[in-house]
């Protein structure tokens, strides 16, 4: 690394479970360049400060959704976010919001896995074919319908930005919405019935009130606060259509 | 060794940790002064039912100088909310194509303020037509 003479000083929440109560601040000192991210700021104190300090992190390319944390107050990746644009000040780094911090930087995601498996987040194809019919076709323009949504990392920063989901953890939230609908848009795909129940539920859509601030912080352009808005039209519509669907009202 | 032991944090006072939330808490109260104005034009119908003089009354009440504080609050109050609203509006009305290209956030914005001046303006050209 280029010694430029630039030091900041980055203040992590650590929290130790073996010996902390509760998190406490720690500050560390580090030399940094312009082409620095916040990911490789903390990497210099692992390798260089302090070893005890626990983050997750893969790509580094902001592609895995791995290193997602709340960089001076707001839900960031930490690989796209550079260490030059809070020098001079003092930088605060803490895990994720809203979700219960495992240790350091690193949050349970239990829950969050958990929901997302209850979203069947994969094809469920309208029609079974066979090997020697063939794959399933689809027109670009079909592609494009699903591109946007498909764009999801699973990062969580979302999450971290929905004060709904910080104040109830059992709702569904927007970024599992948006993989839902990934699905569920998809011309190959016939599963959208088994996907609406959690939708529907208590704990679904409707625990949205349209802050809109999980659209700002994601890093992949996804606007999953449309794609949960989206379903409550869909919601509403379910609802109204069992009245004059046969055997609709069974649901 | 490895310690499991889960640290939920506090959302005590939530929406004071970021500007955004700020925004958005002033967005939904201005809710509740749409509601008051609501009431006060409730009142009016109530009063124009009782008669002329009662009606005239309620007139007057509307003129005096808490009264007219009163509208300037809530005007503003407005003006927040439309804005607000209509800026949420690309993220909550399904995605819109005109001759296959996706109609931007910005322009539905636009277009929603647009309608509201409009509408804003018909009312005000009526109501002036029909008193004068």
């Amino acid at each position: 690394m280029a010694d430029t003479g630039k030091i900041i000083e980055i203040e992590i929440l650590r929290y130790r479970p073996e010996q902390d109560e509760a998190p406490v601040l720690q500050t560390y000192k580090v030399p940094f360049t312009d082409d620095m991210s916040v990911l490789q700021g903390l990497q210099y104190i692992k390798d260089y400060l302090d070893g005890t300090v626990s983050f997750r992190w893969s790509c580094r390319m902001a592609i895995c959704g791995s290193c997602g944390m709340m960089v001076g107050g707001k839900p960031k990746l930490a690989c796209k976010t550079f260490l030059r644009d809070y020098y001079p000040g003092k930088l605060r780094v803490e895990a994720l919001a809203h979700f219960p911090v495992e240790r350091d930087l690193i949050v349970t995601v239990k829950d969050y896995v958990k929901r997302l498996e209850g979203i069947k987040p994969y094809l469920i194809p309208k029609e079974t074919r066979t090997l020697e019919e063939g794959e399933y076709l689809q027109t670009p323009q079909q592609r494009d319908r699903v591109m946007q949504f498909s764009a999801c990392i699973n990062c969580m920063l979302c999450y971290a930005a929905c004060p709904q989901y910080g104040t109830n953890p059992k709702f569904i939230g927007s970024g599992h919405m948006a993989i839902l609908d990934r699905y569920n848009s998809d011309s190959r795909d016939g599963g959208r019935e088994q996907r609406m129940e959690p939708v529907n539920e208590e704990d679904g859509v409707w625990g949205c009130t349209a802050i809109g601030y999980c659209s700002v912080v994601c890093p992949k352009q996804v606007d999953p606060a449309h794609a949960i808005n989206k379903y409550k039209i869909e919601s509403t519509m379910d609802y109204f259509t069992r009245f004059v669907t046969p055997g609709g009202g069974d649901k | 060794m490895s310690i499991q032991r889960p640290y939920v944090r506090s959302m005590d006072g939530w929406w004071k940790r970021n500007a955004y939330y700020v925004r958005y808490m002033a967005r939904e109260v201005t809710a509740l002064f749409v509601a008051a104005y609501a009431l006060v034009l409730l009142v009016g119908v109530v009063r124009l039912s009782q008669g002329e003089a009662a009606f005239n009354g309620w007139l007057q009440a509307l003129k005096t100088p808490l009264s007219l504080a009163f509208h300037l609050v809530v005007l503003a109050t407005f003006v927040y909310h439309t804005w607000s609203w209509f800026n949420i509006m690309p993220i909550t009305m399904p995605m819109m194509f005109i001759g296959g290209k996706r109609v931007q956030p910005g322009t539905i914005t636009r277009a929603g303020l647009a309608a509201a001046v409009v509408a804003c303006a018909a009312v005000f050209v009526i109501v002036r037509g029909i008193s004068s």
